[in-house]
């Protein structure tokens, strides 16, 4: 048999931890779980459209919830999404920190961040980002937390709906508060600022920065970040103004 | 010709100031002709007379092309002048009686060495650890001997434009160093004597970059802004295509 000579210094072990835990390798992380969490947010505005768009004292939003909560294949889903939020976020504290820690003990006395085609939110993701995954805390608690853990939520009463709750009317009490409606909005504000970069941004981390698809890219960025958002803020606003009869 | 007085704020660390403080001084009859640096020299003649010890800071070419000076000037490395080095900025883009601040580069990884000096040896020890071409690539070709399109030789010069000054880390709130890798990497990897090593040579320089401690890149493209050669962030988003094609694509494991 023939000796190899080629690799026998190389060793391929590890290679793949080496990889994900570099600097690259962390930005592909922080992208991928973004994009993930992107496609995530449209599914999640059009099934809570439901809240506002069909007004049928929420059979619709409820028989949804009911099946987003008893089928397998989005309860799966599910478990990923939780873990994606999970990592996104260790992973961006962790950038944060480690960040902050290499510019060295001394900061600047003056500095301008002057940049050639990101927005000013690029500065700020981590502080977005901090603020948004405490939103996301109070959120679940809120809704999912209650729904799934408490008795504080009534029988969706229906038929083919054996077990289900009435999570609409949970909602729709909590925007009877206009402090909750405000708390939303201005969540969904952070929101829009973070996506504003992270929708380009996660093209850029994967090297996909061409001249032909990168305009296209920054169009569908600037407005998923701008709709998206708004979709989801005007949910509070319409459901406060029909509980207190402006609508 | 005119003259003007600047209230200069300068940063100096060792000997007299050993853990690094800002000192303020006044500078009369600075010429709007002179350059940045010029001025520097001005201020350095008067402390001299004085007694007192000048102020250190670095410069070799004073041409824009060397990559030594490295001031960060009212909070921009090289100064508020884009695509222009601190050597080139000249006092005419300044007022009468301004406060201007001068500070090092600041980051983990290029320590202090006095006043505005900084070692970058960092970088020196990221282009040893890949950034060369160890074939034998022979005596310079015959014109057209080599194939290779005009402008993707143009791209790779513009890569190559980087003077290896520091000012992308400078700049960068993350004090990441990927814009001088992407530039380098980017500029072999579109060369035919570059692409021989290129994914060696890709993981090897990610690997150095990362143990110096420079910060992780979030794309925020302040480097490109403050880059006196202006050297794109297109020369990162292909370092990040290279080191995925390396590192998932290759059988090659950088040690």
């Amino acid at each position: 048999m023939a000796t190899k000579t080629a690799d026998r210094t190389v060793s391929r072990v590890g290679w793949f931890q080496k990889m994900i835990t570099s600097s690259v390798g962390q930005k592909i992380v922080m992208s991928l779980t973004g994009l993930f969490l992107i496609t995530f947010l449209v599914v999640h505005l059009i099934g809570n459209l439901q809240l506002i768009l069909v007004e049928d004292e929420g059979y619709s939003f409820n028989s949804y919830a009911y099946f987003m909560t008893n089928n397998p294949v989005i309860k799966t889903t599910s478990i990923l999404l939780y873990a994606f939020i999970i990592i996104h976020a260790v992973q961006g504290l962790a950038l944060w920190y480690y960040n902050r820690k290499a510019r060295g003990t001394q900061r600047y006395a003056v500095k301008v961040d002057r940049t050639a085609g990101a927005s000013k939110s690029s500065v700020y993701m981590g502080s977005l980002g901090m603020v948004i995954l405490a939103f996301i805390i109070v959120h679940m608690v809120q809704f999912w937390g209650q729904m799934h853990f408490t008795d504080n939520v009534g029988a969706f009463e229906a038929e083919g709906y054996k077990g289900a709750k009435n999570l609409y009317a949970l909602v729709s009490a909590t925007y009877e508060n206009i402090w909750m409606v405000i708390f939303y909005v201005v969540a969904m504000i952070f929101i829009a600022f973070h996506l504003w970069h992270g929708f380009r941004s996660s093209f850029q981390s994967l090297g996909l920065n061409h001249k032909k698809y990168t305009p296209l890219i920054k169009a569908v960025g600037y407005a998923y970040s701008v709709l998206v958002p708004l979709g989801f803020a005007i949910i509070p606003i319409i459901m406060y103004l029909r509980n207190h009869g402006a609508l | 010709m005119e003259n003007m007085t600047l209230k200069l704020k300068i940063w100096r660390q060792g000997g007299k100031y050993p853990k690094g403080e800002f000192v303020n001084y006044t500078l009369d009859g600075v010429n709007t002709h002179m350059s940045f640096l010029e001025m520097l020299d001005v201020l350095n003649e008067k402390l001299i007379q004085q007694k007192e010890e000048p102020i250190a800071f670095e410069h070799d070419c004073r041409e824009g092309i060397c990559g030594t000076c490295s001031l960060v000037i009212n909070g921009y490395p090289h100064g508020p002048m884009q695509q222009t080095t601190a050597c080139q900025l000249h006092m005419r883009h300044f007022r009468d009686g301004e406060t201007v601040t001068i500070e090092p580069w600041r980051s983990r990884a290029f320590p202090v060495v006095k006043d505005l000096v900084v070692n970058r040896d960092a970088f020196d020890r990221i282009i040893q650890a890949g950034g060369y071409i160890s074939i034998d690539t022979g005596q310079a070709q015959d014109g057209n001997a080599i194939p290779i399109e005009k402008d993707q030789a143009s791209h790779a010069f513009d890569a190559a434009t980087c003077i290896g000054c520091g000012a992308c880390v400078a700049a960068c709130p993350n004090a990441s160093a990927m814009l001088f890798v992407g530039a380098k990497v980017s500029h072999l990897a579109q060369m035919p004597q570059g692409k021989v090593e290129k994914d060696t040579r890709v993981q090897r320089m990610i690997a150095q970059h990362d143990a110096e401690g420079f910060g992780r890149c979030s794309n925020i493209t302040a480097c490109e802004a403050e880059c006196p050669k202006g050297i794109s962030v297109e020369h990162i988003a292909r370092l990040n295509r290279q080191y995925i094609g390396a590192t998932l694509g290759s059988e090659k494991v950088a040690n």
